[in-house]
Formats: structure tokens, C-alpha cells, sequence
């Protein structure tokens, strides 16, 4: 389908299906249409399955027309303390955020180039932004997947298609349940609500809260020393 | 590439933009169209997504001109000749169109593809009724189609999803002077309005300020003038007072008062046919004012014992303080047009701008109390429209879904449009989206 003239998408796809970030942006777009792609979900899609993917879309494409808005949503957290020295777990937390990453992203972004109109949104991180000691590996997966979207958006100008980096910080999600909450948590709802006012104003990366924007721009630059002895 | 919108500035898509300048080339584009397929565009004054093609090609039809002399009564025109340049060229020979919707800036494509309706409608119909023959580029070769084929009411507000129309032969009105004997009325409320609307005058039509609690208004109606003076100059005049730069529910007001104040209580006089039938085309880019989100048209049609849904949505509107310059207000006849929007009723349209908190469901409601009394959307107004609703509001869609598919059998012609709405009869074999 279409998005209409309110914003409105007519199909949204999420792939990583039941992600809680990944539903709460297909809610808040209201689309006419939501279409779930995950492990288990109405539509078959794993993202380690890179060869898969082309299919997987192929079949969304000729079932339901246009994608209007794409929200890759999948991802894995990891377990730092066993992936940094399991080089086979680093792998795979590679393997699902990045290489799944941008398998996905390039056979969506072909499709909405072909359509001349629709946009991807990649879950990003923060944590990608300025990766830290206590979580590089995941910091690492989400650094490249981040830097490949802008580049992606890049190509896609002119196109009609666009690609919207969305980088939350903390967020109460399934993800994060074992986790001590860290300033700034907020929740899928309000990291939903920022991707709806970034797709509405063009925008090309958002943050979640708005206000890790202003944080992150001052931890960006912060010289190594400095950074190892912060608390984050 | 092209990025391209309709007249509300919403919902970009881009394209390959094709500019062919004889009726083989359209052919030839027609022919070698690829998997995105196919859409005409004319001066892009549809307000949604009609005359867009995502990823497609967009056929603009600014080079099919060609302005024939007038003989017997009717004259043969390419179908990208705007209706501006048919009046300079008809007034002075004392002619007039049977049809001009609220802007010169349509070209005779747009207005057969859009079936469109004027101020006459009531008592002369709409355009394609004074259209005596067009020649249709369709996939599956040329035609020339006169009102006794099925195919030229398909065509008829089919949104150019037929073919392209590459020529037309238009009936024309006789007039022996350029003026217009206009009568203007204040009404005070809503009721007085449908009641001067009702009247047997062939030009009418009321402007209603939605953001008075009463649906207050200025009727006018009106004639071409006898006499001999055919001198026509539409340039651009102040016909409307200064548009506010800032658009919102008080500078809106502010501009539908010193409307409404400015109309006299009663008054009988000559008007200009720029100023009687275009108002808008003497503001510039007036479109713009609403800001970068844009805007839509909402315009709808309910039949004449439905008049309770368009007081509701007079109110619904005024209630949401929808900051709308000016609703249209007009009666509609009937229309044989298979997808053409007039039915006998009261038709409203009024612009929003898209940042009006809760406009989405306040319209999708509008939507269904709409269809539930049936009535429809205008197509070439809409961005916006449930697609669930589509059928009920145009119950020949079937008919005119097999017309359409024997025309177009492999699915060249596509337009945005027809894919946020379920237009088209799914075909066994897609060719793509
Ligand atoms: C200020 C304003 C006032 C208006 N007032 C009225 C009114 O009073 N009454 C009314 O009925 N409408 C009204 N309209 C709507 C307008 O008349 C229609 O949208 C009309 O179709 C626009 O013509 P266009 O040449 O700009 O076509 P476009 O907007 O470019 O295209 C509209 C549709 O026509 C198709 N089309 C265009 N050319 C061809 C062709 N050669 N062959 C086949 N299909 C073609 C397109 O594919 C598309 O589906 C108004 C619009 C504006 C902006
Ligand atoms: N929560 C946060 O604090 C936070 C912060 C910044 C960024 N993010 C990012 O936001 C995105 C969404 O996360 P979330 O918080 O919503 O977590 P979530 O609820 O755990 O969602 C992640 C989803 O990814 C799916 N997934 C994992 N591996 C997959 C694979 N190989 N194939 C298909 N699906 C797979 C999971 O599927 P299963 O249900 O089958 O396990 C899960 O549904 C992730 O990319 C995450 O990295 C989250």
C-alpha cells in the first residue's frame, strides 16, 4: 500500500515480530496493515538465515503490495561476560545484529527503492554510539549496523525510500528485564512516539529519550581515559 | 527521478517523469512501460496521490496540446491543453466551457479522468457530459470511444487508470457577453444556505464558515450575462481578502469574518468569470500557506434526505476547531460515470491542514456515517480514505473493475493512488506492486 497524506502507513512490516520496541512503533503508526516477520510469528524470518531473507520479503511484497514502513527490530542482547571470551558467542551476537542486519536492510532498501516511496527503520543503540568496556561486543554489533544504515540512507537519497537510525538508551523491554535500570530508562512507548515524529519530519536519526542526543555528543568526544573511569 | 505529490503537498513518491508529444508516444510508453507501470498526470491539481507512480513511470501530458476552431458548436482539443488557455482562446468567440471546476489550472485529461463537477452541476452535469468523443491511448491499443460505449464512462473519473487520453472533443455554451449576472446572499445559518441552493439558478454554490457555531455562509448564484462585451482578462486579482502567512483556528477566523462581513446582506450585480468561478486562482500559491506538513481536502457527497450527516459533519468539523478556510457547499445531480463522484446530494468541501491533532479519526468517522448513508469521497480530493469503505461508496466498482481489466489486461496502469486504495481487481498473476 501507501502511506497517506496524515502519515499513516498502509502496511507496516517489523521484523524481529515480537520485539516490544518493534510493536510498540507498528502501534503507533496505526497502519492499515501490520505484518510481524520473527521466530515464531505470523511470517517465518530468522535473521541468521541471511540467505533467506530475499524470500522471506518476496513473498510479503507479492502477498501485500508496498512496504510503507519496515522496522528492523531484531536483535540480541548477548552475555558480556561469556562473549568476550567465547569467541563463538561474539560470533553470534554478530551474526543475528549485524550481518542479519544488513542482510535484511539491503533487501528491504532494494525493494522500497524499486517503489519509489517508504522507509526503513533500524533499531540502533546508544550503546553503538560510543562503545564502552562493560558491553563492546553488543556496543560493537549495533556501531556497525548503525554506521551501515546512515551509509544505506546515503544512497537511498533522491529515491523516495529513506532509512531512519532510531538510537535509544535504556529501555524496559524483555531485553533488558535482568538488567539494573540505568538513568535515562524510558519505554517502548516513548521510544515508539520519538519514531513517529521522526518519520513525520524526515528526520535521519533520532535518540530516545531526545535528550541522549545532548549526552551523547559530549560522551562522543570524551578522551579514552576520561571515559574508562565513568560510571556508564 | 522525480519526486512528485498532488496539490495538498503530502505523501511524496518518485518517479520517472515522461513528457511525450504526440498520441504514438504515449503509445510507445504505454508499450514499453516497465514492472512499476504506467500513470498519466496532467497540471497535478489533484489534491492526493492520483497522478503519482512510486517507482513507475508518470506520463505528463503538458506537450499533447492542440487547439482546434470551433465548428458547430464543439471543439476538438489535446488532452493537456489547461482549461486557462481553452477560455482565452473560447470567451472572446463567445464560448464558454460546460464545465469549470474551481481552478483554470486543469487540463481536459484531468478533468475527464476526474469527471468533474462546477457549479452548474444540478442542471448541466458534469464534464464528461459535454465531452462528445476522446481518443484513449489504453494498452491494448487506441480507441475512440463516444458516449454510447461503456468504456467511455469507465474512463469517466477512472483516475486515469484506463488508458491516457491524448484528445477530446468538448460541447460548448454559447455566451454573448464575458460577464456574470451573480446575486450574493448572507445567510445566517446552514438551512437557508440548502435552501438557496435549491433554487433552479444554473450556477450556485455556498461558501459555509466552519468555524461559526452556525454554519453561516455566502451563497452565490448566477448566469452568463446578456450582452456584447466578450473581453476576457483573468489576471490575477484580489478577489479574496489577504491569506494570514500563519495558519491557525485565529487567523483563520479572523479571515472567514472579514469574508462573511465583507458579502453584502442581498445584492444583485455583474462579476467577471475569473472572479465568479476562480476565486482561488488569484492567490498565489495559496496551497503552501498551510505550512510544510500540507494539507488535505476533505470533500464528500451525501444524498439530499442525508442532509442530517452533513449537519453533523458541519458541527463535528466546527467542533474540532479545524482551522478551514471557507467550506464549499453545493447540490449535485446525477452522473452516469461509473466512478465519477457527483450523485443527486449535498456535497461539502474544506481543506485541513495535516497537523491537526486527531484529524485521522475524526475523518475515518466522517468516512463511515458518509457511507453508511450512501454517500462517497471524491477521489481526486482524497489522501486519506479507509479502503474498506471504497466499495460501498462506489458500488460499480465491480463493473467498472472489468472494464478496467479488459482494457489494461496486464496491469501497466498504476498510480499511488491505486495502491493505497483497493481499486483494482486482483489479477491471477501479478505483475509486481
Ligand atoms: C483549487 C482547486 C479547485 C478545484 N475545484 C474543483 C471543482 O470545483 N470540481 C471538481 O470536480 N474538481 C475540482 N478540483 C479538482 C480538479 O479539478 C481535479 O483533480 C482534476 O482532475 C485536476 O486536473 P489535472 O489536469 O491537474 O490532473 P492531475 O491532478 O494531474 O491528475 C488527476 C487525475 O487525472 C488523471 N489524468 C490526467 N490527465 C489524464 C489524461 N490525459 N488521460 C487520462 N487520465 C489523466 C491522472 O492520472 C489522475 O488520476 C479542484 C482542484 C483545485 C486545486
Ligand atoms: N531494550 C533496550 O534497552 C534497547 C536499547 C537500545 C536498542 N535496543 C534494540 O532495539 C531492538 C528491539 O529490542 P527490544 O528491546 O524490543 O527487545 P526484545 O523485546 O527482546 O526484542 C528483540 C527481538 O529480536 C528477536 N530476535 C533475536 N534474534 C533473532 C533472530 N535470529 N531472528 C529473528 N528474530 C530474532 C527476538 O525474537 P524472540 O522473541 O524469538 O527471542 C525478539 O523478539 C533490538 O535491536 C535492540 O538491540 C534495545
Amino acid at each position: 500500500m501507501v502511506t497517506d497524506a496524515l502519515g499513516r502507513p498502509g502496511t507496516v512490516l517489523v521484523l524481529g515480530g515480537r520485539s516490544d520496541i518493534g510493536l510498540a512503533i507498528a502501534q503507533a503508526l496505526s497502519p492499515r496493515t501490520t505484518l510481524l516477520a520473527g521466530r515464531g510469528c505470523p511470517i517465518e524470518f530468522d535473521a541468521d538465515d541471511v540467505s533467506s531473507h530475499q524470500g522471506v520479503i518476496d513473498a510479503v511484497v507479492a502477498e501485500h503490495g508496498d512496504l510503507d514502513v519496515v522496522v528492523l527490530a531484531f536483535g540480541v542482547l548477548g552475555d558480556q561476560a561469556v562473549d568476550e571470551v567465547d569467541p563463538s558467542r561474539a560470533v553470534a551476537v554478530m551474526r543475528t545484529n549485524l550481518l542479519g542486519g544488513v542482510s535484511a536492510a539491503t533487501v528491504v532498501a532494494n525493494q522500497l527503492r524499486a517503489q519509489g516511496h517508504g522507509s526503513l527503520v533500524v533499531l540502533s543503540s546508544v550503546a553503538g554510539e560510543r562503545v564502552r568496556r562493560s558491553n563492546y561486543v553488543y556496543g560493537a554489533s549495533k556501531a556497525g549496523l548503525d554506521g551501515f544504515a546512515l551509509g544505506l540512507g546515503e544512497t537511498l537519497r533522491g529515491s523516495g525510500a529513506k532509512v531512519l537510525v532510531v538510537r535509544p538508551g535504556f529501555v524496559h523491554t524483555k531485553m533488558t528485564q535482568a538488567l539494573p535500570k540505568a538513568p535515562l530508562a524510558t519505554t517502548p512507548e516513548k521510544v515508539a512516539e520519538v519514531t513517529r515524529k521522526g518519520l513525520a519530519s524526515g528526520a535521519e536519526v533520532v535518540w530516545a529519550p531526545g535528550a541522549l542526543r545532548f549526552v551523547m555528543s559530549v560522551l562522543r568526544h570524551v578522551p579514552r581515559g576520561l571515559f574508562r573511569r565513568l560510571p556508564v | 527521478m522525480t519526486s512528485l505529490t498532488g496539490w495538498g503537498g503530502t505523501a511524496p513518491s518518485t518517479a520517472e517523469v515522461l513528457r511525450p508529444s504526440s498520441a504514438d508516444e504515449v503509445a510507445h510508453a504505454l508499450a514499453s512501460a516497465g514492472a512499476r507501470g504506467l500513470i498519466a498526470r496532467g497540471l497535478g491539481r489533484a489534491y492526493g496521490d492520483a497522478a503519482q507512480n512510486g517507482g513507475g513511470q508518470v506520463l505528463e501530458t503538458h506537450a499533447l496540446q492542440g487547439l482546434g476552431p470551433v465548428v458547430d458548436g464543439t471543439i476538438t482539443v489535446g488532452a493537456g491543453v489547461s482549461l486557462d488557455a481553452l477560455l482565452r482562446h473560447l470567451v472572446p468567440q463567445g464560448w464558454f466551457v460546460g464545465v469549470t471546476p474551481g481552478t483554470r489550472y486543469v487540463t481536459v485529461g484531468g478533468a475527464i479522468a476526474s469527471d468533474i463537477h462546477g457549479k452548474n452541476h444540478h442542471v448541466d452535469g458534469g464534464f464528461c457530459q459535454w465531452v462528445e468523443r476522446f481518443t484513449l491511448a489504453a494498452p491494448t491499443g487506441v480507441l475512440e470511444l463516444t458516449p454510447e460505449d461503456d468504456r467511455f464512462w469507465a474512463t469517466a473519473g477512472g483516475m486515469g487508470l484506463t488508458g491516457v487520453v491524448t484528445q477530446a472533443t468538448l460541447r460548448l455554451i454559447p455566451i454573448s457577453s464575458s460577464g456574470m449576472a451573480v446575486t450574493t446572499d448572507r445567510t445566517q445559518d446552514l438551512d437557508q444556505a440548502l435552501e438557496l441552493l435549491s433554487t433552479d439558478d444554473r450556477y450556485s454554490v455556498a461558501w459555509i464558515d466552519l468555524l461559526s457555531a452556525s454554519g453561516r455562509a455566502v451563497v452565490g448564484r448566477g448566469d452568463h450575462a446578456e450582452g456584447n462585451d466578450l473581453t476576457y482578462d483573468p489576471s490575477p486579482r484580489l478577489a479574496m481578502p489577504p491569506v494570514p502567512n500563519l495558519i491557525n483556528a485565529l487567523t483563520v477566523k479572523a479571515f472567514n469574518e472579514l469574508w462573511w462581513r465583507k458579502a453584502p446582506k442581498h445584492h444583485e450585480g455583474r462579476e467577471s468569470i475569473a472572479t465568479f468561478f476562480h476565486p482561488l486562482d488569484g492567490v498565489r500559491s495559496w496551497n503552501r500557506v498551510y505550512g510544510s506538513g500540507g494539507f488535505v481536502q476533505y470533500q464528500f457527497v451525501v444524498p439530499l434526505d442525508a442532509d442530517a450527516v452533513l449537519r453533523d459533519a458541519v458541527s463535528a468539523l466546527a467542533r474540532a476547531k479545524a482551522p478551514t478556510f471557507l467550506a464549499v457547499l453545493k447540490k449535485l445531480g446525477p452522473q452516469p460515470g461509473l466512478m465519477s463522484f457527483p450523485m443527486p446530494g449535498w456535497t461539502l468541501a474544506l481543506d485541513v491542514p495535516t497537523a491537526l491533532p486527531g484529524l485521522a479519526t475524526l475523518l475515518d468517522g466522517l468516512d463511515e456515517r458518509v457511507a453508511a448513508a450512501g454517500g462517497r469521497v471524491y477521489l481526486s480530493k482524497d489522501a486519506r480514505l479507509r479502503p474498506d469503505l471504497l466499495a460501498a461508496m462506489y458500488p460499480q466498482l465491480p463493473r467498472w473493475q472489468e472494464l478496467q481489466a479488459a482494457l489494461d489486461p496486464d496491469g501497466v496502469l498504476r498510480s499511488d493512488l491505486s495502491r493505497r486504495l483497493p481499486l483494482l481487481a486482483r489479477r491471477q498473476a501479478p505483475r509486481g506492486h
